[in-house]
């Protein structure tokens, strides 16, 4: 069984971020996998554990986004391929043509991959991947259980769950639910950097040039607005009341 | 000069960090009150292979440098004081001797488990009359039939109550009025062998410290660990190693400490602006990231010197010794600028304090390491 999981390495929105000229700077950020890519690495593993599987991961990036690759080896992937990208952010056409453009020279039989990236939040590239390599999709999922050739997957829709039946090979995106990531084991990373790591030049994928052109530009990009405090009401329930309905009213005007 | 990690430190900072604030934070404070070893916490640092992290990995170890041992210390002891010290314990006391000393039928016994975490490990030198003066040793083994017959008492025993076999240091005869000391491993569950876990600490209260009582032992004359009469000398290149984990356990504490100080000071609004604009508090808080950058540069140096097989005996020193006055500076401070809450346990910064202090105490007291600085430097 060969599994491709795809990945992103992303900036940690955990911490303090910062944007300066409309780019979020890359100035002290502490870069990691992005979560919901890790439900896909953790499923792939998961899967090889229990009946044997091939994996590679795939991302694309400049050259740090290498440690995320490398995260997802010490986690259990077998090998990786890293498309360098070092110019601003692919948007989703971008990414997608480069990734399909890996991938379908490649045996696969299942391929897997965050629902979204915690960065962007598009949620479009994998699926896009699936519709260029003209194989089925299935988004969001929460539990996967293969049968001979065919899979039974559920999947969250909008909080309650669809079972999706679905012929292999088929792409699915991996949402919160489906497992438990694992800390990559330290026998894991020793052995991490000794498994194959494979880099490709966007030349190399010998692409049209429109297909590598961004087809989407961002023109800002800004911090929201700081909450303000919040006001709290005191005096008789009946004051509250009529308190609140004058602040709707008048002060926030939503009613 | 690299100051940069390389790839496989960063991941396994990245890893114990992420591990730490999910897994050990959590429960650090409860455990406190409590006085509850988090065995839990070692059974999953087994299963990620970390117990057994600097050791060879033909003896079920992962192989990995000195400076990630004491990233891995680092981050343990900035959940938890006493998680870092059960672990830094285990792997230089314990394990270390073991892979440094121990015979290959020893190895394969009593560092297969201590890689694995089956067993914790642990080592037996101090005495009520002797810690780093060897000479005040009365533990005795006698060759009696090819066994050694041990008799004697040890105190302040870190993990020995989780481990399967404890060395310990004795004295195994008497030339011209000096003692010659060896170290003997011996099994805990020999009968006469018992440890017991009667004290009350100021800190690190969830880790486990003990006495052991050797009463009439017999084990084995090849229990013999490393060579006879120098189970001193031994210990003191041991310590060594220890040293660099004391160090980190400092270097962790302290940062939690400034972390929270920063935030606290951040957040805590008094005469209209956060006191974080307040020089008093603003100087305090730059001596705090000056000292913990320093001391860790200092950690990381003899980590360094250990790894590419320099002597590191005085940067070992000098990195417990700094490391562990710092820390206990940086909790001080950092429990001023928390005011009255910094006295409260809710806050945490006490409980930092109490667990620094030991810091300045084990593996030799910081008057011991400025003697070890001072015979390095030739006075």
């Amino acid at each position: 069984m060969n599994i491709l999981v795809l990945l992103k390495q992303t900036f940690d929105t955990e911490e303090n971020i910062v944007i300066e000229n409309g780019q979020i700077s890359e100035e002290n950020v502490e870069f990691i996998m992005n979560p919901y890519d890790e439900y896909a690495v953790e499923e792939a593993v998961k899967i090889k554990e229990e009946i044997g599987a091939e994996i590679t991961a795939i991302t694309l990036g400049p050259s740090r986004t290498a440690s995320a690759l490398r995260t997802a080896l010490a986690m259990g992937a077998d090998q990786a391929v890293l498309i360098e990208w070092d110019e601003q952010e692919a948007d989703e056409w971008t990414a997608s043509n480069l990734i399909a453009a890996v991938v379908k020279n490649r045996d696969f039989d299942l391929i897997l991959g965050g629902n979204m990236a915690i960065d962007s939040g598009s949620g479009q590239v994998a699926i896009r991947v699936a519709e260029k390599l003209g194989i089925p999709h299935v988004s969001t999922i929460t539990k996967l259980t293969l049968n001979d050739g065919t899979a039974t997957v559920e999947r969250d829709v909008e909080g309650d769950v669809e079972i999706v039946e679905i012929q292999l090979p088929f792409l699915a995106t991996t949402q919160q639910g489906l497992n438990e990531p694992r800390y990559p084991s330290l026998p894991g990373i020793m052995k991490a950097k000794k498994k194959p790591l494979k880099t490709f030049s966007v030349e190399e994928l010998s692409l049209e040039n429109e297909d590598v052109t961004t087809a989407t530009v961002i023109i800002d990009q800004y911090l929201p607005a700081k909450k303000q405090a919040g006001q709290i009401l005191e005096g008789e329930l009946q004051d509250q009341v009529s308190e609140l309905v004058q602040i709707l009213q008048n002060a926030a005007k939503v009613v | 000069m690299n100051y940069d990690l390389t790839d496989e430190q960063q991941m396994i900072y990245k890893m114990m960090k992420e591990f730490s604030d999910e897994v050990v934070a959590p429960g650090a404070e409860q455990r406190d009150k409590d006085k509850a070893f988090p065995k839990e916490i070692f059974d999953q640092l087994g299963k990620l292979g970390i117990m057994g992290l600097p050791f060879p990995e033909e003896y079920g170890g992962s192989g990995a440098d000195t400076i990630s041992f004491a990233i891995a210390v680092e981050e343990l002891s900035r959940a938890c004081g006493s998680t870092g010290i059960t672990y830094s314990a285990h792997v230089s006391l314990g394990g270390a001797p073991l892979n440094l000393f121990g015979t290959e039928g020893q190895k394969k016994d009593y560092l297969v488990p201590i890689c694995t975490g089956e067993s914790l490990g642990a080592f037996g030198l101090t005495e009520p009359n002797a810690g780093s003066d060897a000479g005040g040793t009365e533990t005795e083994a006698k060759l009696v039939n090819g066994e050694w017959v041990i008799n004697g008492s040890k105190c302040f025993i870190t993990n020995a109550s989780y481990a399967k076999i404890v060395p310990v240091t004795a004295i195994t005869a008497r030339k011209d009025g000096k003692k010659e000391i060896s170290a003997i491993i011996v099994p805990t569950d020999k009968m006469g062998f018992s440890v017991k876990a009667p004290y009350e600490k100021m800190g690190l209260n969830a880790s486990d410290t003990t006495e052991i009582y050797v009463e009439d032992v017999h084990v084995p004359e090849d229990f013999m660990l490393g060579k006879r009469g120098e189970g001193f000398k031994q210990f003191l290149i041991t310590l060594d190693g220890g040293r660099i984990g004391i160090g980190a356990m400092a270097v962790g504490i302290a940062q939690a400490a400034y972390e929270k100080a920063l935030a606290y000071a951040k957040e805590r609004t008094q005469f209209g602006r956060s006191i974080s604009k307040f020089q008093a508090i603003q100087f305090k808080l730059a001596d705090m990231a000056m000292k913990l950058e320093l001391a860790r540069g200092m950690l990381y140096k003899a980590a360094w010197l250990k790894d590419h097989g320099r002597k590191f005996s005085k940067e070992a020193s000098m990195c417990k010794l700094y490391a562990s006055e710092i820390c206990m500076e940086t909790c001080r401070d950092a429990i001023q600028i928390h005011g009255g809450n910094g006295y409260m346990k809710e806050y945490q910064v006490e409980r930092y304090m109490r667990d620094a202090k030991l810091l300045e105490i084990g593996e030799g007291t910081s008057e011991v390491q400025r003697m070890v600085i001072a015979r390095e430097i030739g006075c």
